[in-house]
C-alpha cells in the first residue's frame, strides 16, 4: 500500500495549493452564456496569466487558479481577462489571493506542526507506558506507533494524489495538512487503545503467571479490542461520510482524506503497530539468546 | 461475605445516582431549549458567530514595514496602525469589522514580520475593499543634510545622462542616495488636517495640526535647524520643500506644492481619517460571496444533523439500551457544545464545523470503549457465576466497565488534545477554527462520556442480569 501510494504520488504528483506557493484562486459564475473553458484559458494566457487552471464546476460556474499573480493590484487585470475584455458578465463568488511570503511561511509552519505532533506523541507514549518496560521498552511502543503513523500519512496522501488528477480543489493546502494532523491524532488514539490493553494484559500475566508469550498476549489484546476498534471507526466514518456528501464543498477534500486516513489508521493499528511490537521482541530475544544463554520462558 | 450489606449500600447509592441522572436530563433539555429559543428569537443576545467563509465577506492581510520604527516601539506603532485602519473601516459603515495585528511565527523564521488582518463581513468586492483601506498616504518630514544639494544635483545630472543614452555604470553613486534625512516626525503625530487656499496664488494648502508629542518633536526640529530645508514626503516622494525660518512651537505646519484642489482634498480626508504610522502592503486576500457562504453553512448544519442521526442509529442497533443512553449523552453533548459556541463566543468557520462534526464521532468512542469493556465483564462473570448457579450483578459490571475503560480513554484523549493544541498553536486562522472546536469537543466529550452516560446507565441498570435486562444489555450483533 505504501508502495502504491508513493507510486501514485510520483506519477500524478501533488498539486500544492496557493496557500503554500502563493497565487490566486477564484470561483466565478457567468450570468449570461458561459464561454468555453478554452476561451477563458486563452484570454488568461494573453493577459499574462499563463498556465492558469480553469475547470467547469457547475452550470456556468468555473474554478480558476493562477500562480502568476504576485500583487493584489493584478486582480483588476484578472477580472478583465475573465470577462473576456468586458464581453461576458460574471459574478465572483470567491476570491483568494496569497502573497509568496505568506505562502512560504505557511509551508514552514505546516512542517513544524507535523514534526511537533509526532515528537509530542512519541514522548507521550513513552511516558504513558513507562511502567511497561518488559519485555520491550516503552520507547519501542512509541517508535512502533510512529511507524504506523508514517504509514497512515503516506497512504492517504497517495489517494489524494489520485483524486487530484480528476477533481479541482484536491490540492495540498492548509486544510490538507490539518486533515493529516487529525489522522495522526486518530491513529495514535487507536494504537493507544490496543497498547493499553497489552499493558493491562502484561500486568495480569505477570500477576497470574499465565505463562503466555509476548506474542500470545499481544494477540489476545488485539482480539479483545477488535470490536471496539471497528465500531469506533464506523461511527467516525459515518460522520465523515455525512461531511463528504452533504457538507460544504470547501471541506469535501478534507473529508475525503480523513475518510481514507481513518480506514488506514484502523488497519495500521491492528495489523501494523501491534504485530511490529511482537517482531521487535522476537528479534531482541534472538539476539539475547545468542549473547547469553539465559533460559527464556518460550 | 458481607454481600447483603454491600448490596444495600449499592441500592442506596442508586437512588442518589437516579436523582442526579434526572437532574442531568432536565438540565440538558433546559439548556437545549435555551439554545433553540435563542436561535429563533428575534432579539438574539447570544447569536452564533459565523466566520467570513460562512457569512460572506472579505479577509485582507497586510504586511507592515516596521523598519522605520525605533526598535522596541514596533508594538506601539502596530497598535496605532490598527486604530487608524479601524477608524477608516468604521467610517465606511461596515458592520462588525475585525481589525487585528499579528506577529509572524518565530519558528518559521518570520518572527520580525508584523501583519495587520482586516475582516470585512458583507464586503465581497475585493478591489473596493482594498481601496477602502486605501493606498494610504504615508507622510513624513525629512531634513536637509550637508550634501543635500550635491545629491540633488547628482540626481539631475544622472537623469540627463540616462535620457541622453548614457550608461548606467557611469552615474555618480551620490545620485542613488537620499537627499534628505529621516527626522522621525511622521503622519502618526498628525492630529488633524485642514484644506486652505493661499490668498494670493490661490494654491491649495494643507495645514496640519500635530498632537502634543508631534508638536514637541516639530518644535525641536525647527529650533535646531533654522535656515535648513525640511522636506515633506508623501508616499516616499517629496511634495514640498519649505525652508525653516524660525522655531515653530505651536505644533502646526503647512503643506503646499504641486497639488490640485482635488488631490489636496483627498489628502486632507486621508490624513484626518488617520495617517498610517507605518507603511503597509497587501500580502493576501480572500473573499466569499454571501450566497456561497450561506450554502456552506447550510451544508455544514445538514451534515452535522445527518452525522449525528447516523451515529445514534448505529449505537442503538449495536448496543441497544446502553447505545440509547450513549445517544442521549451525545445529544446533551451536542447541546453543551452549541451553548459553548454561543456563550464564549466562538466564531464558526467551515473548518470549525468540520472539527465539531468530527468530535461528534469521537465523542461516542469513549462510550464504545466502556460498553465493550462492560460486555467483557459480563461474559467473564457469567462464566464464573453460571457454574455456581448465581445471577450476575449487572450494576457491578457497568461500574467495572467504566473503571477499566478509563485508562485508555484518558490516554487516547490526551493524545487527541496534544494534536489539537499543536494545531492551534501553529495554525493559521482556518486551522485554528478546526483545532478549537475539535479540542473543546474532546474535553466536553470526555466529560459527557464519563459523567453523563455513566450516571444515566448506572441509574437505570437493573441489579440482576437476566430476562429482559439480559436482552437490552447485550449487543444487537454478537461476534461470539
Amino acid at each position: 500500500m505504501i508502495v502504491a501510494a508513493i507510486i501514485s504520488v510520483a506519477c500524478f504528483g501533488l498539486r500544492p495549493g496557493i496557500d503554500f506557493v502563493g497565487g490566486a484562486v477564484a470561483d466565478v459564475h457567468y450570468t449570461g452564456t458561459a464561454p468555453e473553458v478554452s476561451t477563458i484559458t486563452t484570454s488568461l494566457d494573453t493577459a499574462g496569466f499563463t498556465g492558469s487552471v480553469v475547470r467547469e464546476t457547475g452550470d456556468n460556474a468555473f474554478f480558476v487558479r493562477t500562480k502568476h499573480i504576485t500583487d493584489e493590484d493584478e486582480h483588476g487585470k484578472l477580472s478583465q481577462a475573465l470577462s473576456l475584455g468586458g464581453t461576458a458578465q460574471y459574478e465572483e463568488t470567491n476570491f483568494t489571493y496569497v502573497g509568496p511570503v505568506v505562502g512560504q511561511e505557511l509551508r514552514q509552519k505546516a512542517w513544524i506542526a507535523i514534526v511537533a505532533v509526532i515528537v509530542a506523541i512519541v514522548l507521550f507514549i513513552a511516558f504513558a507506558f513507562r511502567q511497561v518496560s518488559k519485555p520491550v521498552s516503552s520507547w519501542v511502543y512509541g517508535a512502533m506507533a510512529i511507524i504506523a503513523l508514517v504509514h497512515d500519512v503516506i497512504v492517504p496522501t497517495g489517494a489524494f494524489a489520485v483524486m487530484g488528477m480528476f477533481f479541482p480543489g484536491y490540492e495540498i493546502d492548509v486544510l490538507f495538512v490539518t486533515a493529516l494532523l487529525s489522522i495522526l491524532g486518530f491513529s495514535i488514539h487507536y494504537t493507544i487503545v490496543i497498547f493499553d490493553r497489552v499493558r493491562e494484559n502484561l500486568k495480569r500475566d505477570g500477576r497470574e503467571h499465565t505463562g503466555n508469550t509476548f506474542a500470545e498476549t499481544v494477540g489476545k489484546s488485539l482480539r479483545e479490542t477488535m470490536t471496539r476498534s471497528i465500531n469506533t471507526s464506523m461511527t467516525v466514518l459515518v460522520v465523515i461520510a455525512a461531511l463528504f456528501f452533504i457538507g460544504s464543498p470547501s471541506t469535501r477534500p478534507f473529508a475525503f482524506i480523513l475518510f481514507i486516513g481513518i480506514i488506514v489508521g484502523t488497519y495500521s493499528s491492528i495489523f501494523l503497530a501491534a504485530p511490529l511490537l511482537v517482531a521487535i521482541n522476537d528479534m531482541r530475544e534472538k539476539r539475547e539468546g545468542k549473547n547469553k544463554k539465559t533460559k527464556k520462558r518460550r | 461475605m458481607q454481600t447483603g450489606k454491600k448490596k444495600r449500600i449499592l441500592a442506596g447509592m442508586n437512588w442518589k445516582i437516579r436523582i442526579t441522572a434526572l437532574f442531568i436530563l432536565l438540565a440538558g433539555s433546559a439548556l437545549g431549549y435555551v439554545v433553540y429559543w435563542s436561535e429563533i428569537a428575534k432579539e438574539n443576545s447570544f447569536p452564533f458567530r459565523y466566520g467570513l467563509d460562512l457569512s460572506g465577506g472579505t479577509h485582507l492581510t497586510y504586511t507592515a514595514d516596521v523598519s522605520g520604527v525605533t526598535h522596541g516601539e514596533e508594538n506601539t506603532a502596530m497598535e496605532s496602525l490598527r486604530d487608524v485602519i479601524e477608524r477608516r473601516v468604521n467610517l465606511f459603515g461596515v458592520a462588525e469589522p475585525v481589525v487585528q495585528t499579528e506577529r509572524g511565527s518565530v519558528l518559521a523564521g518570520t518572527g520580525d514580520d508584523y501583519r495587520l488582518v482586516v475582516e470585512l463581513p458583507g464586503v465581497t468586492d475585493v478591489d473596493a475593499a482594498v481601496n477602502m483601506i486605501g493606498q494610504t498616504p504615508f507622510l513624513d518630514f525629512r531634513l536637509e543634510q550637508p550634501n543635500t544639494q550635491a545629491i540633488i544635483d547628482a540626481k539631475i545630472a544622472a537623469q540627463k545622462l540616462l535620457q541622453g543614452g548614457g550608461d548606467i555604470s557611469s552615474v555618480d553613486p551620490l545620485a542613488l542616495q537620499n537627499p534628505y534625512a529621516d527626522t522621525g516626525l511622521t503622519g502618526r503625530y498628525v492630529e488633524s488636517a485642514q484644506l486652505e487656499f493661499n490668498g494670493t496664488t490661490n494654491e491649495p494648502i494643507v495645514s496640519l495640526k500635530f498632537n502634543d508629542e508631534g508638536a514637541k518633536l516639530f518644535a525641536q526640529i525647527t529650533r535646531d535647524n533654522v535656515g535648513k530645508t525640511l522636506a515633506i514626503y508623501l508616499d516616499r516622494s517629496p511634495i514640498s520643500t519649505p525652508v525653516i525660518r524660525e522655531e515653530i512651537t505651536g505644533g502646526s505646519a503647512q503643506i503646499s506644492g504641486s497639488m490640485n484642489p482635488e488631490e489636496a482634498k483627498t489628502l486632507v480626508g486621508r490624513l484626518n481619517s488617520g495617517a498610517l504610522p507605518v507603511p503597509i502592503t497587501l500580502a493576501s486576500t480572500s473573499s466569499v460571496g454571501p450566497s456561497l457562504g450561506m450554502q456552506a453553512r447550510d451544508a455544514g448544519v445538514r451534515a452535522g444533523i445527518i452525522g449525528l442521526l447516523a451515529v445514534v442509529l448505529f449505537m442503538i442497533l449495536w448496543y441497544r439500551l446502553p447505545g440509547f443512553i450513549a445517544s442521549v449523552a451525545l445529544v446533551i453533548y451536542t447541546i453543551l457544545m452549541l451553548a459553548i459556541f454561543k456563550l464564549v463566543p466562538i466564531t464558526l468557520t467551515a473548518a470549525g464545523i468540520a472539527g465539531f462534526i468530527l468530535s461528534v464521532g469521537m465523542a461516542v468512542d469513549a462510550n464504545i470503549l466502556i460498553f465493550e469493556r462492560m460486555k467483557e465483564e459480563l461474559r467473564r462473570s457469567h462464566a464464573y457465576n453460571d457454574e455456581r448457579g448465581e445471577t450476575t450483578e449487572l450494576d457491578v459490571a457497568v461500574k467495572e466497565g467504566f473503571a477499566r475503560a478509563w485508562t485508555s480513554i484518558r490516554d487516547g484523549n490526551i493524545s487527541s488534545m496534544i494534536s489539537a493544541v499543536i494545531l492551534f498553536w501553529f495554525g493559521t486562522s482556518i486551522v485554528q477554527g478546526f483545532a478549537l472546536t475539535f479540542g473543546i469537543g474532546v474535553l466536553v466529550s470526555m466529560f459527557s462520556a464519563i459523567t453523563i452516560s455513566r450516571t444515566l446507565l448506572v441509574a437505570i441498570a437493573p441489579r440482576l442480569h437476566k430476562g429482559a435486562a439480559r436482552f437490552f444489555f447485550n449487543s444487537g450483533v454478537s461476534l461470539r
